[in-house]
């Protein structure tokens, strides 16, 4: 167990990084009043540098992460992370650029921008990309934003959105935080949308069919162009959740599947390092005529060929970021698509559909599989068999961590009872497809033949399964500690 | 593998998908570059970004020069913070957990506050966020905000409030401040929340107390936007009597990076936990007793609460708030008052500097942290080109942000400055202007 950093406070250790000003201005005491400096005691530790570093350095030992084994996490698209993209960003002409820089003098970063732009409607197939949103679900809020913009610009106030009942929880939540109501959409037996539902929902109020292509369940929704066209002609717009271009990026576009809005993200088909919750990015596609509702500043070229910041923009939806965006991971996004090329996003994409095939091949027989269908580059399995004998999907995540693994996305989505949503990606090498499917059938195993090892697990972590009741009923959500009152 | 799966070739995947939105032809992208090539490229349009070179820079306006020791850079890039997933499991989270705990902890010494989450995307969407969560609480619909908010930061709040039903007021300013006399003018019953940011758009020190009187005596909350840093010398959000605190951390650990990613912080009474936004770590044991963190109060969130969740937030600004933990560990709160002390006497310095240049005045009156309002005898944007010539990147052209602040300029002075360098700077712009 890690000490946590205020038990290493030693007052009077702690470093000075920056020299005492040498300006010949008064105190602070003599610049400010009383009334507006703190009064109260600052309780944060001191401690030397080594100590500080010593700490953080132990801390990080105690993760599993992705240079240390595969995450067969569905939907998240945990592929490995380019070491040169880090360098780059880390490049002082982009780490020490200020945001307020005139246009002149930030030109580098204006063209990477306009040249991400770029990519991005071209893997796509719309016509603008907003950079701004700063993760999927700020992507998906501004995307909405402008459906609703749409609308109202042409004299209608279209509040539903049909969300297949297999969706992420950012698809409903961003409704509602756009003012609109979330009308879920039951999916068919075969785990696709149920195009018949569908129409019934479909009326005068929907402002839009928000899908995920393929699924959550990794399934190619084949009548994807029926959708689009009974949405259109029910005067709605079709919004893409992008969060599984993985699957079709390079071989097919949301264009020419019938969309008129896609977020992407940058975090995950496009390779930037998850960082342990973010950050993200969340860039937004639109179709030509939801340009006018494009978030403001718009990045745009002058015809002497400058970029410049467009913030003329009267039907904008308005800002969601104080700045452009999230610079730093969409640099990351474009060295990736720069480095691949064409070419390499389409192996990219085939190899993350085999790499999920070769996983399915190798589990199906030793758990349900709810949808006998050909899945692209996830799958969802049930832990059901496994359960009747006691033994819970939780469990098996559980005691996949003392294999060294991380455990598959669980209990999503909710269509399926005790689910396991695995998606392997491209960048894992057979042999540790193969760890991971030896360690699931092991598991498996173990659930008949000793379930109270896997109910108990996991053993052989940093620390055992975590009370999260406890957690909840406490709530200690910051450390007990005060500094000691100098002079005392 | 093919054998396995029990295809032929690879090419037999792409079956599920309907061959006629298969592409023929590959995408119109440029050729793929091997790694020493793309460095050579990457390099080239550093180099373009010539501000980045440039001295100073005096430039701040929401985004802020600090400086950011070099253990906090080698510690956030450690592959095991960097390329780590959200700790949905979280015993082999840790790591992730245990600093984002620490850095909640941190959250709450600088505001003062009980409770905080692990992070928002930034500040001007933390203000929306907590706009939002004051409605909720209040069970209220319209807003005061401060006539001194960031520009930005308003647009973004008016953007999340667009199809709220919200009513958004203005508390107006005069002098550079929000006219104390129009908070009560302006708070209804029907009012959720007041806001005010100090140190304001202007860098000018507020004074919160009559909006926490006028929100108070109408039974609103007052949400107070704010700057990580400089709360270890300010006066802090829970001695000004505030509910909500929120704002930018960016200026404890994150480069400029060209505007992100930064770092929205968002803390609160303990009473008001279940209405935070975001993720929260808590304490608590494991089978063996031993400590141990985990994600708590999921239940807010929208994977499990789908369009009645708090907020939609999934991604956060982890690695940002880590850096955020690093970097206050590093400072502890001496080094912290030492950078902010840093800001405040430089910043009063080059005020005065400059303001001895024929044509300069300081705009306002009141008390700043880092930056101040100078009303300049050239427009700021011909300055600026001028200074540009020079080697140097001056002040934030207020015009941009509004056509009645033109002929403003705002100089940001953090504790990076020498005398020197502040120096030589006014003495280029007295030169500029000759």
């Amino acid at each position: 167990m890690e000490k946590l950093l205020c038990e290493l406070h030693n007052p009077g250790s702690g470093t000075s990084y920056v020299p005492e000003p040498d300006v010949p201005s008064p105190s602070v005491e003599e610049i400010l009043t009383e009334d507006l400096l703190r009064r109260s005691a600052l309780d944060l530790p001191e401690a030397p540098e080594a100590e500080v570093v010593r700490h953080f350095t132990r801390l990080s030992s105690l993760n599993y992460h992705v240079e240390r084994g595969m995450y067969p996490l569905g939907s998240c698209t945990m592929k490995y992370n380019p070491k040169i993209n880090e360098e780059m960003a880390a490049l002082d002409g982009f780490a020490g650029l200020h945001p307020h820089a005139p246009e002149p003098e930030c030109r580098g970063a204006l063209e990477l921008m306009l040249g991400l732009e770029s990519l991005l409607k071209e893997i796509s197939g719309m016509d603008r990309v907003t950079l701004q949103p700063a993760a999927g679900a700020q992507g998906e809020l501004t995307g909405l934003m402008m459906i609703r913009a749409y609308h109202t610009n042409r004299g209608e106030d279209r509040r539903k959105i049909l969300i297949p009942d297999s969706a992420h929880g950012t698809n409903p939540a961003s409704a509602a935080l756009s003012g609109c109501t979330a009308v879920p959409v039951p999916s068919g037996a075969d785990g696709k949308v149920d195009l018949n539902a569908l129409r019934d929902r479909l009326d005068g109020e929907c402002a839009a069919v928000m899908l995920t292509n393929p699924n959550t369940l990794g399934l190619f929704e084949t009548e994807v162009r029926e959708v689009s066209k009974a949405a259109h002609e029910a005067g709605a717009l079709m919004y893409l959740d992008g969060a599984n271009l993985n699957a079709v990026v390079g071989m097919a576009r949301p264009r020419e599947m019938g969309f008129d809005v896609v977020h992407f993200n940058l975090h995950k088909t496009f390779s930037s390092p998850h960082g342990g919750g973010g950050p993200g990015s969340g860039p937004v596609g639109v179709v030509a005529e939801l340009e006018p509702f494009l978030p403001v500043p718009v990045l745009e070229r002058a015809e002497d060929g400058r970029p410049f910041w467009d913030v003329d923009r009267p039907r904008s939806v308005g800002r969601v970021h104080a700045f452009y965006g999230n610079f730093a991971v969409m640099l990351r996004a474009y060295c990736y698509i720069r480095t691949l090329g064409a070419e390499g996003l389409e192996e990219v994409c085939k190899r993350a559909l085999l790499n999920a095939r070769y996983l399915l091949a190798r589990l199906k027989d030793t758990f349900e599989l709810p949808y006998d269908s050909h899945c692209l580059h996830e799958f969802v399995l049930s832990g059901s068999r496994q359960k009747a004998k006691g033994v819970r999907t939780l469990d098996m995540g559980k005691r996949l961590l003392d294999y060294g693994l991380h455990a598959p996305t669980v209990y999503f989505p909710l269509i399926v009872p005790e689910a396991l949503m695995i998606e392997p990606t491209e960048t894992e090498s057979k042999a540790e497809l193969d760890r991971f499917a030896d360690a699931m059938l092991s598991v498996a195993k173990e659930a008949e033949e000793n379930p109270e090892r896997v109910k108990l697990a996991p053993h052989n972590t940093p620390v055992r399964r975590l009370d999260e009741a406890r957690a909840a009923r406490q709530l200690k959500v910051c450390w007990d500690w005060q500094t000691e009152p100098e002079n005392s | 593998m093919l054998k396995v799966v029990g295809i032929g070739k690879i090419e037999d995947l792409l079956r599920e998908i309907p061959e006629d939105l298969l592409r023929d032809e590959s995408l119109d992208l440029p050729a793929p570059m091997s790694e020493f090539e793309l460095s050579s490229h990457m390099k080239d349009l550093a180099a373009s970004n010539t501000g980045a070179a440039k001295g100073g820079p005096f430039l701040g306006g929401g985004a802020y020069d600090h400086y950011i020791p070099s253990a906090v850079r080698q510690i956030v890039s450690r592959s095991e913070f960097l390329t780590a997933y959200t700790p949905y499991q979280p015993e082999v989270s840790q790591g992730t957990l245990q600093a984002a705990f620490e850095y909640q902890s941190m959250v709450c010494a600088l505001t003062g506050l009980e409770v905080s989450n692990a992070s928002l995307y930034d500040g001007a969407s933390a203000s929306a966020e907590a706009v939002l969560m004051a409605r909720a609480i209040a069970d209220r619909p319209d807003v005061v905000v401060g006539g001194t908010l960031q520009p930005a930061y308003k647009e973004v709040l008016d953007t999340y409030l667009k199809y709220s039903g919200a009513e958004v007021k203005e508390a107006s300013a005069a002098d550079g401040r929000v006219k104390p006399e129009d908070w009560k003018k302006l708070v209804t019953p029907r009012t959720a929340a007041v806001v005010i940011q100090s140190p304001n758009m202007f860098g000018l020190i507020e004074n919160v107390t009559p909006a926490v009187e006028a929100a108070k005596q109408a039974g609103a909350l007052t949400v107070m936007v704010c700057d990580l840093l400089s709360l270890s010398l300010l006066r802090s959000p829970a001695e000004w009597g505030a509910d909500i605190a929120v704002g930018e951390g960016q200026s404890v650990g994150s480069a400029l990076s060209f505007g992100g990613p930064y770092l929205g912080f968002i803390a609160t009474k303990r009473s008001f936990i279940r209405k935070m936004p975001g993720r929260i770590v808590a304490e608590t044991s494991d089978a063996d007793g031993r400590r141990g963190f985990v994600m708590t109060l999921q239940t807010r969130e929208q994977h499990i609460r789908r369009e009645r969740a708090t907020s939609n937030i999934c991604t956060n600004q982890g690695l940002n708030a880590l850096a955020a933990a690093v970097h206050i560990g590093l400072l502890g709160p001496r080094g912290l008052r030492r950078a902010a002390e840093g800001c405040v006497r430089n910043a009063r310095y080059a005020a005065e500097e400059i303001s001895k240049v024929p044509g300069f005045k300081t705009e306002f009156d009141g008390p700043f942290f880092r930056e101040f309002a100078v009303r300049t005898p050239i427009p700021p944007a011909e300055l600026n080109r001028r200074l540009a010539e020079r080697g140097m990147l001056g002040g934030l052209d207020l015009g941009r942000w509004d056509d009645s602040l033109g002929g403003l300029w705002l100089v940001c002075v953090t504790e990076k400055r020498r005398k020197a360098e502040i120096d030589e700077f006014v003495q280029a712009v007295r030169e500029c202007c000759e």
